[in-house]
This record gives structure tokens, sequence and C-alpha cells, in this order.
């Protein structure tokens, strides 16, 4: 599986006073089983980028591949490739309709042409591999939780057996818990199942705790594609673009600056400890 | 009595059948609660996703009434319907989602929509205007049309909106959850100036750990219970605590706990990057 843009363009309402260029000339891939983070101001073209990968949107310029095909070329399935690379809007609990939890997962599978027992099969697997326990299946989703309400919403993506899983904002308005079950979960589906995942987020913190790889986009433009490490390193810049490091690079500076040697690169909590303790351990050593 | 005042507080939802009347389920969403906020103060309320949070947050404009105890905004009981009038001059809400909160197609137009209800003279409320404006800090895009602004200048402009009734304490149910980094820190610091410059008195409801740090008092909620409240140091120091209410701490705390487990000394209650650096570099 792999995802490519090649040079893309997307301008909306193109030759109107109105036109604006959401994606400038966009080159990435996106490989099997990677954990990608996108990260961007509001307005900095992720949900174009985001709309072009799964096809909703064709790009105004350049290609969309996937496993190196145009998915724009005459005669090719883009409904089939809907299933393969699933998207989860923003809010996507406020999609859900069904009359139970089972009966919404399955309606993906449905429309895939799915025999009722293999939908209820795949639905079942992806509520167990979302952590949404036995008792809620037959219960309405409405009943449940706003934590519980989006991991039905992306079960309901899981259950089509997606190559790629896209997700925009999914930790937004969900308490602290609830927010990381969801990244613990994508975490896990990822090792489990071998997709690969897209999460768009404006938690710095998240980004920086669970991806490998980030992208930066701002003003329709792709700035950095680098390593969460090697991203926040330009927390200044990215600063000026209007997004923030996590609060551990701004720590470790702030300690940096007053003469503790630590590596300023640390942005998990695991690692910042770590290199805050070493510091202190050889700066002891030395006055002791 | 302070502005809000809540005496043995509960509200329940109760769903009926619809064919025969009966109560089919009760949901105890708020139980017993007792609080007391004085004028001009900034409180900040935690608490997990259905822990009652907002279900108390509408009791303070008098959208819901208690089912059980008493509520009293600025001394007038909102059971009464004839208060309910200036409960809702003097309590203003802003909610989480920006685009739900704006009427007008002009900024202008928008935030006079609330004294123009109240029948203020229409000087008065172009001087209202005027001044919520630049207090939020969207004096510039007064003739903008909103669909144009970004997230955090929209929920701006519906704080501004608020602020031109002249309320005397403003609401806000988790009004950064929709919002960039950039969006959240302009939301965040137009609402500490109405608190500093303006003595509104602010509750502000948040899953943001690091937006409670400066408010005056923290409450936090679980299951409908007032289960700890506290100066964000006394709040923040019970990091296993919070971790059990499904909560969290602002990293640097979070650090420093974790420093502190290691045998770093001085690491409790800490709040703030400066605290730590003074702990840790001196």
């Amino acid at each position: 599986m792999s995802i490519t843009l090649e040079d893309a363009v997307y301008t909306y309402s193109k030759g109107t006073a109105y036109e604006i260029t959401a994606l400038d000339h966009v080159s990435l891939t996106i490989e099997q089983g990677e954990f990608v983070g996108v990260i961007g101001h509001t307005g900095s073209g992720k949900s174009t980028m985001v709309q072009l990968m799964n096809g909703l949107i064709r790009p105004t310029g350049g290609r969309v591949l996937y496993n190196g095909e145009d998915i724009w070329a005459e005669q090719y399935d883009r409904r089939k490739l809907r299933f393969s690379v699933g998207l989860v809007f923003q809010y996507p609990e406020h999609q859900l309709f069904e009359t139970t939890v089972l009966a919404d997962v399955c309606f993906g599978p449905k429309n895939q042409g799915l025999s009722p027992e293999e939908c209820k099969h795949q639905a079942v697997k992806a509520l167990e591999q979302v952590g949404l326990s036995e008792d809620c299946w037959e219960k309405s989703p409405f009943e449940l939780s706003g934590g519980q309400k989006r991991k039905v919403a992306i079960a309901g993506v899981l259950a089509m057996n997606p190559s790629v899983m896209i997700l925009d904002e999914p930790t937004a308005g969900l308490d602290p818990k609830g927010r990381d079950e969801i990244l613990e979960q994508l975490s896990y589906l990822r090792k489990e199942r071998g997709i690969a995942i897209l999460l768009v987020s404006h938690s710095m913190e998240d980004v920086a705790e669970y991806v490998d790889r980030i992208l930066v986009m701002n003003g329709g433009k792709k700035i950095f594609d680098d390593t969460p490490g090697n991203v926040f390193a330009h927390y200044k810049e990215l600063e000026k673009m209007g997004l923030a490091a996590p609060q551990m690079t701004y720590i470790l500076h702030a300690l940096a600056e007053k003469g503790l040697p630590v590596d300023t690169g640390a942005i998990t909590l695991e690692k910042a400890r770590d290199t805050i303790l070493e510091a202190l351990e050889n700066r002891d050593r030395r006055q002791g | 009595m302070g502005i809000i005042k809540a005496l043995k507080v509960s509200f329940d939802y109760i769903r009926y059948d619809e064919e025969e009347n009966k109560e089919v389920s009760v949901l105890h969403a708020v139980k017993d609660v007792d609080m007391d906020i004085q004028e001009g103060q900034f409180i900040a309320v935690l608490g997990h996703n259905g822990s009652g949070k907002s279900t108390l947050a509408k009791h303070m404009n008098a959208l819901l009434v208690p089912t059980g105890g008493t509520m009293w905004i600025d001394e007038m009981d909102t059971r009464e319907d004839e208060n309910l009038f200036r409960i809702r001059k003097k309590a203003g809400m802003v909610f989480q989602n920006p685009d739900n909160q704006i009427i007008a197609s002009v900024v202008e137009e928008d935030v006079g929509f609330g004294p123009e209800n109240l029948g203020v003279p229409t000087e008065q409320i172009w001087q209202r205007v005027d001044q919520a404006l630049k207090a939020t800090g969207m004096a510039a895009y007064r003739k903008h049309s909103p669909n144009r602004l970004s997230g955090g200048q929209k929920q701006r402009v519906a704080i501004a909106g608020v602020m031109a009734m002249h309320p005397k304490c403003i609401i806000l149910d988790e009004p950064t959850a929709m919002l960039d980094p950039n969006g959240r820190k302009e939301v965040l610091e137009a609402v500490k100036e109405l608190n500093r410059q303006e003595g509104i008195t602010v509750i502000l409801i948040t899953h943001y750990m690091e937006e409670v740090v400066d408010a005056d008092r923290v409450f936090v909620m679980d299951d409908g219970n007032l289960v700890l409240q506290g100066t964000p140091r006394e709040i923040f120091s019970q990091v296993d605590t919070l971790k059990q209410l499904r909560l969290d701490v602002p990293q640097v705390t979070l650090l420093a706990h974790e420093l502190g487990k290691k045998g770093v000394p001085g690491m409790e209650g800490i709040l703030t990057i400066e605290e730590l650096v003074e702990a840790l570099c001196l």
C-alpha cells in the first residue's frame, strides 16, 4: 500500500474572484504501516489534502496515486479506493444514525456488498479492536458517552477493512483519558493490522507522543516532513505559522538556556525525564 | 452571598415513555452540589465527559433549573420565572462550536444582537459594540463577514456578543476544544483580559489542563458530584487522584512529578515552566 501526491494542486472556485489555492504543489508518499501526524493552523490545507487522498475531490493540478496508479485515470475504480482509504471526519459521532451500535458499524461492509454474516463478522472484529465491550453492541449509539460514540464511528470505518485510516481531529472534545484511549487504540490497530494511520491534529502533545513522522502544512504548502524530534526543533518557525511545540520542548529549551545541558530534542515525557535526570547527575558529580 | 451560589443543587434527566407517560429511566447528572463563587473570580471546572460539568454550567444562567436544592445568581433564585430575564442579563454563556453561535452576516451586527434584544437605545448599542470588540481584540474585523474568520476569531466574536450585554459573569463551556493552538491562545487571552480589566466573573470549563493554571479556584466534577476544589496548586499536586478521575495535569507538572519519583527534591506542586527551571537550576 502507498498513497502518493505528485505535485498536487487544488484551487477552490477557480477563475472567480474567490479563487483560493488550498494546496500548492505538494508531493509526498505515505507507506504501509506508517503513523503520520499532520499539523497546520485552520485553513492551512490539511483537510483539502486529506480529501484528495481518498478521491473525494479531484486535484486541479498534479496527480494522486494509490499503489502507483493514478486514481483519476479513466476506468479507475474510485469507489473501491474509498473502502481502502478510510476517512474519519471531525466529530464523526454526528454521523451515527442506526438504531443499534452493531447495525451502525455494519453499514460500511453492507455497502461493500458483503453478506449479512460477513458484515456482522467484520463489525464485531472492528468493535473489539476499538475496545468497545459487548454490552454496548445492542444499545442505541445515542446512549453512549462522547468517547464511546467516537469509537463506534471509528469502528464503522475500520469494518470496511481499510489499508489506510485518515482521522481528522479524532480527539477533539474528549477528556484526557478518552483521548489517550483513542490514540492507544490507533497505535494498537496499526501494529495489529499493519494499516497506515494519518492523524490530523491540533494537539502537539498527542502528535509528539504517538507518531513517527510529522507533516507540517502552512499556506497550502508542505513546510516540514520529518521525525517529531526534528520538526519540533524548529519551534520558533512553527510559532510563526500559528502552531506550537509540545510543552516538553519549551521546558527543555528553558532548562538548556539556564545552563542545564539537556537534550532539547526529547519530546516525550519519558525521554524528557531521562535527559533531565542525566544532566542533573552529571552536574552533581562535577560539583560533588 | 457570592455571585453564583449553589445549595445542594441536584439535577435529574428523566426519560418518559411517550405513550404511557411513565418514567423510563432517570439519570442523576448533578448531585447535591454546593458552591459559592465570589464576584470577579476566575473559576475553572474540570471533569471527564459525562461528569456533569455542562449540566451544572447550564444552571448558571437558568437554562436548566435544579430538580433539587437551590441555585442563586446574584441573589436571584433561578426557579422563580420572573427572575429569568434578569438572570440571563447577568450571566452569559459561550459554547464549544463557534459556528453555532453566530447569527448575523456582519461582525458588528452579531455583537449588537444581544443588547438590541435587551432594548438598549441605539447609540448605547454602538458604544457597547465598540467596547466589546476592542476588549476581545476584534475591532479591526467589525465590518467583516463572520464566515471568513478563523475559529479563534469567531469564538472571540461570540465572547464579544456576550460582553455587549454587560453581564457580571460569563460561563464558557469548552470554548477552545475546536481551535488550533493559536486560536486557543487568542481566546484564552481575551477571557483573562475580561476578568482582569473588566472584573467579570469567569467560569471556564475545559479539558486543557494548561488553561487552568492561572485560575483562582478549580472545581473538579465526577459522576455529578463536586469531588475536589482548591487552588490550581492544591488540585494539581494530586496527580494520581486526577488520573483516577480520567483527568490529567499540565505536562510540566507531570514531568516534575516523574522527576520527584526518581528522587529529585522540590518537585511537588510545580505549575509553570519558570517554577521548574527555578527548582532545578538554582
